[in-house]
């Protein structure tokens, strides 16, 4: 398939202060697309030349469409939210390794996605295929304040339990302080789990720590600022605990090895 | 139409390759870009040892280009000999061995090893500005540079590329050093040391905090570099610097560059090695320019 393509956008709309859904027509990556791969989206724009990487939130196989989710923090993502529908934009994708990749743990019935801000549209897409999958399936998500985006999709798929910074809804803290008032982890519930996360690296490295404590399987989504999105550049690279088989040291590629990792084989 | 060149004694289809860290092997762009299309593909840096490089971030835009400081990260050379060069042994196109070392030993080392390898050209990089020893604090002085550039030519058996730092006043002095060290091509610039700070975190954008700016920003200071070192030597020149299309690429080759290198612009264009070609081509018909050499250097 060809990955790189002008894409026809379908839609945009505000979801939350400074979070934007783009809708895409891309056949042939809304097909192609496992849970916890990205696109890089190009800007229009000569002087902006890095792609952006934006993780899929979800696909739309029958309609040909893939749903990106993401924040306005530069000059490439708000040229992307004013774009009209109708417009296009330049993407390549999908990129890097999915939560296909998850098979230490692959038995296990209890599947629990954590999203921190803008780390929760990727555990869509996951949560819709562990669903599917028959996997008994828990959202722990961590937002700023009541304004919940992506709450009522991921509902549909998983058992949701939420954090907020500022105490309005759920837990007042962190997506691993819901954990512990929910009793997520509790009896024997940490000997069935899966864990899957994308968040800030504070969040993740709680993760990490949570996983290693109680022996459960975790994985994570990295994100990193990145040139090339095809493995050239060795810009975003990740430190790994063994020497890596393709670098032949201690760094994996997140776009081409990862994103997604499984936790005990990173150095966060 | 002849669209092919002799650099260095070597026979390039076109005077189009790729430029070193930005390209990996060719094996991860040839998915876009047919590389048998290309005049040359010109590999990451690789030393005798792997290297781990630097911390991240690595990478940062900027306007009209880009900050790297990877830190010159490589397999080392027994997995580019085993893996990388086969790989690229498979296209009709010339390979172009960049290498990287920490100290004149080390070049020689890997130039030796080099030696009885498939590389058609070996280009040495003597001005990364993010590694301190043997990147920029040997392509900053011409009496080091000539005599790295001769060390390296008595073991070499492809002809040596020296690349050369534009972070120097005067970059004609270090191109004719390489000269007379017996270089057989000089390739300019690398890129331009920078910096960018994030001031929503109040740090530096990279890890390494300095950085090499490239991209179409620095596209006029390559093009007057390769200008002047052209009026100066008389070993052919590989020139780049933020070519992002076929215009820029003859601008290179109107300067004085016998041949060019397309870095950053893949980048933002996967494809765009191959639509360099196609333009230059449609370029010279629209001329009506019935060999190439004809644009080389055609602006004195």
């Amino acid at each position: 398939m060809n990955r790189y393509q002008n894409a026809v956008i379908v839609s945009t709309k505000k979801l939350a202060e400074g979070i934007f859904q783009t809708v895409l027509s891309a056949e042939e990556i809304a097909k192609a697309s496992l849970p916890g791969q990205f696109v890089c989206v190009y800007s229009d724009d000569g002087a902006h030349l890095l792609p952006r990487p934006i993780s899929i939130c979800d696909t739309d196989v029958a309609e040909g469409t893939i749903r990106l989710v993401y924040r306005v923090v530069g000059f490439g993502t708000d040229e992307l939210s004013k774009k009209p529908a109708g417009a296009t934009a330049k993407i390549l994708g999908p990129i890097g390794t999915g939560y296909e990749s998850v098979k230490e743990g692959e038995e296990k019935p209890l599947r629990i996605v954590i999203g921190g801000g803008i780390g929760i549209p990727p555990m869509l897409l996951l949560a819709k295929e562990w669903s599917k999958a028959g996997y008994e399936v828990h959202a722990v998500l961590g937002y700023r304040n009541n304004e919940l985006f992506l709450l009522e999709d991921l509902s549909k798929y998983a058992k949701c339990h939420i954090a907020t910074d500022d105490g309005s809804v759920g837990t007042h803290g962190t997506v691993i302080d819901a954990i512990a008032a929910e009793g997520l982890l509790d009896g024997d519930a940490a000997s069935r789990a899966v864990l899957a996360a994308c968040g800030p690296m504070p969040m993740l490295r709680g993760i990490a720590k949570l996983a290693e404590e109680k022996d459960i399987p975790a994985y994570i989504s990295l994100e990193e600022r990145m040139a090339c999105g095809v493995g050239a550049c060795l810009g975003c690279i990740v430190k790994s605990r063994e020497v890596d088989a393709h670098s032949h040291v201690k760094n994996k590629r997140i776009c081409t090895e990862g994103p997604v990792f499984a936790v005990k084989d990173l150095c966060l | 139409m002849n669209m092919s060149v002799n650099f260095a004694g070597v026979n390039l289809k076109n005077p189009v390759l790729t430029a070193s860290g930005t390209f990996g092997s060719g094996m991860e762009y040839s998915e876009f870009v047919d590389l048998n299309k290309l005049g040359g593909v010109v590999t990451k840096g690789v030393a005798i040892t792997p290297w781990e490089g630097n911390p991240t971030p690595r990478v940062a835009e900027t306007t009209g280009g880009m900050l790297n400081a990877i830190g010159l990260q490589n397999p080392g050379l027994d997995v580019f000999l085993q893996r990388d060069l086969p790989f690229l042994q498979q296209f009709d196109t010339k390979i172009v061995v960049n290498v990287c070392g920490h100290s004149e030993e080390e070049y020689v080392k890997a130039v030796e090893r080099l030696a009885d390898s498939c590389a058609d050209l070996l280009e040495i990089n003597i001005s990364c500005p993010n590694v301190k020893e043997g990147g920029i604090a040997f392509g900053t002085n011409a009496s080091k540079i000539e005599e790295i550039t001769r060390a390296v030519k008595r073991v070499a058996k492809q002809p040596v590329i020296m690349k050369l730092s534009p972070n120097v006043t005067d970059i004609t002095e270090m191109a004719l050093a390489a000269q007379n060290g017996g270089a057989d091509a000089v390739s300019l610039i690398n890129t331009i040391t920078g910096m960018k700070i994030d001031i929503n975190r109040r740090t530096f954008a990279l890890a390494n905090k300095t950085g090499g700016l490239s991209g179409p920003a620095i596209k006029p200071v390559a093009v007057r570099m390769v200008y002047q070192v052209a009026q100066k030597v008389q070993i052919p020149i590989l020139g780049m610097g933020g070519i992002a299309c076929a215009e820029d690429a003859i601008e290179f080759l109107m300067a004085g560059a016998t041949a060019v290198s397309v870095g950053t612009a893949n980048f933002h264009n996967p494809y765009i090695t191959e639509s360099i070609v196609a333009g230059i081509e449609a370029y010279m018909k629209r001329n009506h320019v019935e060999d190439i050499e004809e644009l080389i250097g055609c602006v004195r």
